[in-house]
């Protein structure tokens, strides 16, 4: 068991969400950093889809009520070894503060964390309120029993750099003028600060459309790039809609999600097209 | 039909035909390998996992999609409602019919979810008469509450939980729309058939 002392700005249970009920309008959601919460779940010996903590911005204060074996990935933060196993003794507590780098941490527990599932995840939606809320000060949290792998290794460095998002070309390029493709890939992008588990807000040159008015809804998915009428993009997150009416120029990858989950307001991030591109 | 790549495992296809949105949805919900197929106005997107998408190219390629459906019927809904919504007197002045005549022609439709979308639960109903082909509210409500029912454009729908929103609302129903802890949380899935019936 372990007690949430102080949540910070925003911390919530996460697995890799809800696959499988898109169709009845609910979002995925899951961790944002899904690469980040697989390996903190890796490195105390989980299954890469048990429930850990998101935790935005550091800030999180917890107390270990028994001995509970956890590791930190994503963003580092002080306070806590970053990408190891760490063995707390009962009555512990961890204090972490704000990341030198990056916005999402994930911290696992071993045996994972023990929440009621909704739809079959134990992940906040922070959208469509489907899952718990997110963390309180107070609250605790039950860990499930230990599994039977044992906590392993030591993670490589985290990353680092600037921000870069690897895309493929979405659908509705052509709504857009010629070259608008070049021009996101060219520009470097400003996070905007009403980013969040919907969707990364970006600031540039506006993309200019061809084509005026909204698209009939049409299904979107966590790393679509969807551009409104301003011509600001937006990527969204674990946490958007399924279904969207502006054209969606671009994809990221699977990794560029993940690095998605990782940029600041303020910060600034490039597109490129994918290499892998056939 | 125009298949578009959408990311490294999905593919969007745009249908030529948007009235076959369910049965192509449900036809590639079916198939092996794929996680999530999700329909939209006119078009249905399908998420499979890696080594999965030339199964799926071969599906939408061949385009027999009723064979292909092998899964339940779809099922039928009939849902009562009390027609005293806020916006039904400015509906029926803005197209020329008195009140009753729209309520009469609501509950005329037989309607089928092409696709759910906006909120768990929430399902665009096709099948509205086109004398009820309304824009939605200039002005959005900030709150709506579970139950209403509305219309805007060529759709009409149930809000399943109280929430924002700027359909014109004709009126409410206590049929729970949206229960997460049921086997099947939605009452209306994509290609659900539906009546609306006057209280």
């Amino acid at each position: 068991m372990i007690e949430i002392v102080e949540p910070g700005p925003l911390a919530s249970v996460q697995d890799l969400g809800r696959p499988g009920w898109a169709a009845l309008g609910v979002p995925r959601s899951g961790a944002f950093d899904r690469g980040a919460a697989r390996l903190a779940n890796r490195l105390v010996g989980n299954d890469v889809g048990a429930g850990v903590l998101e935790v935005t911005l550091g800030g999180l204060a917890f107390r270990a009520l028994d001995a509970v074996t956890i590791a930190l990935t994503g963003a580092p933060c002080p306070g806590l070894d970053w990408g190891i196993a760490v063995t707390l003794r009962p009555g512990t507590l961890v204090r972490l503060g704000t990341p030198v780098r990056g916005l999402r941490s994930y911290l696992a527990a071993r045996g994972g964390l023990a929440v009621a599932p909704e739809l079959g995840s134990c992940s906040s939606d922070l959208l469509s309120g489907i899952g718990p809320s997110p963390l309180q000060r107070g609250e605790t949290l039950a860990v499930g029993p230990a599994p039977t792998a044992s906590p392993s290794g030591v993670a490589a460095a985290p990353r680092s750099g600037p921000a870069e998002f690897a895309i493929h070309p979405g659908p509705r390029v052509d709504w857009f003028e010629a070259g608008a493709l070049d021009r996101l890939t060219a520009q470097p992008w400003q996070v905007r600060t009403q980013s969040d588990r919907v969707g990364v807000r970006l600031d540039g040159a506006a993309l200019r459309r061809v084509r005026p008015g909204e698209l009939p809804s049409e299904p979107t998915l966590p790393g679509a790039v969807q551009v409104p009428a301003d011509g600001r993009p937006i990527v969204f997150g674990p946490d958007a809609p399924v279904t969207g009416g502006y054209p969606v120029i671009a994809v990221l990858t699977e990794v560029a999600l993940d690095a998605a989950a990782q940029v600041r307001p303020g910060d600034l991030v490039r597109f490129r097209l994918s290499s892998r591109l056939r | 039909m125009k298949i578009h790549r959408y990311g490294e495992h999905a593919l969007l296809a745009d249908l030529d035909d948007p009235h076959e949105v369910p049965v192509v949805r449900a036809a590639l919900a079916a198939l092996d390998g794929v996680t999530d197929a999700v329909a939209g106005a006119q078009t249905v997107l399908v998420v499979f996992e890696p080594g999965h998408e030339a199964a799926v190219r071969a599906v939408l390629d061949r385009g027999d999609f009723a064979a292909a459906w092998t899964g339940d019927p779809p099922r039928s809904v009939t849902i009562p409602v009390r027609y005293d919504g806020p916006d039904l007197a400015a509906v029926a002045d803005a197209v020329g019919l008195t009140p009753d005549e729209v309520v009469d022609l609501h509950c005329r439709g037989s309607y089928v979810v092409r696709f759910c979308g906006f909120a768990p639960g929430f399902a665009y109903l096709d099948g509205l008469d086109e004398r009820l082909h309304v824009p939605r509210r200039s002005d959005p409500r900030t709150s709506v509450p579970a139950g209403a029912v509305g219309i805007a454009g060529q759709f009409t729908g149930v809000y399943p939980r109280p929430s924002p929103g700027g359909w014109q609302l004709l009126g409410r129903t206590d049929l729970p729309l949206w229960d997460p802890a049921a086997p099947e949380p939605a009452l209306l899935a994509p290609g659900t058939s539906v009546r609306f019936e006057a209280q």
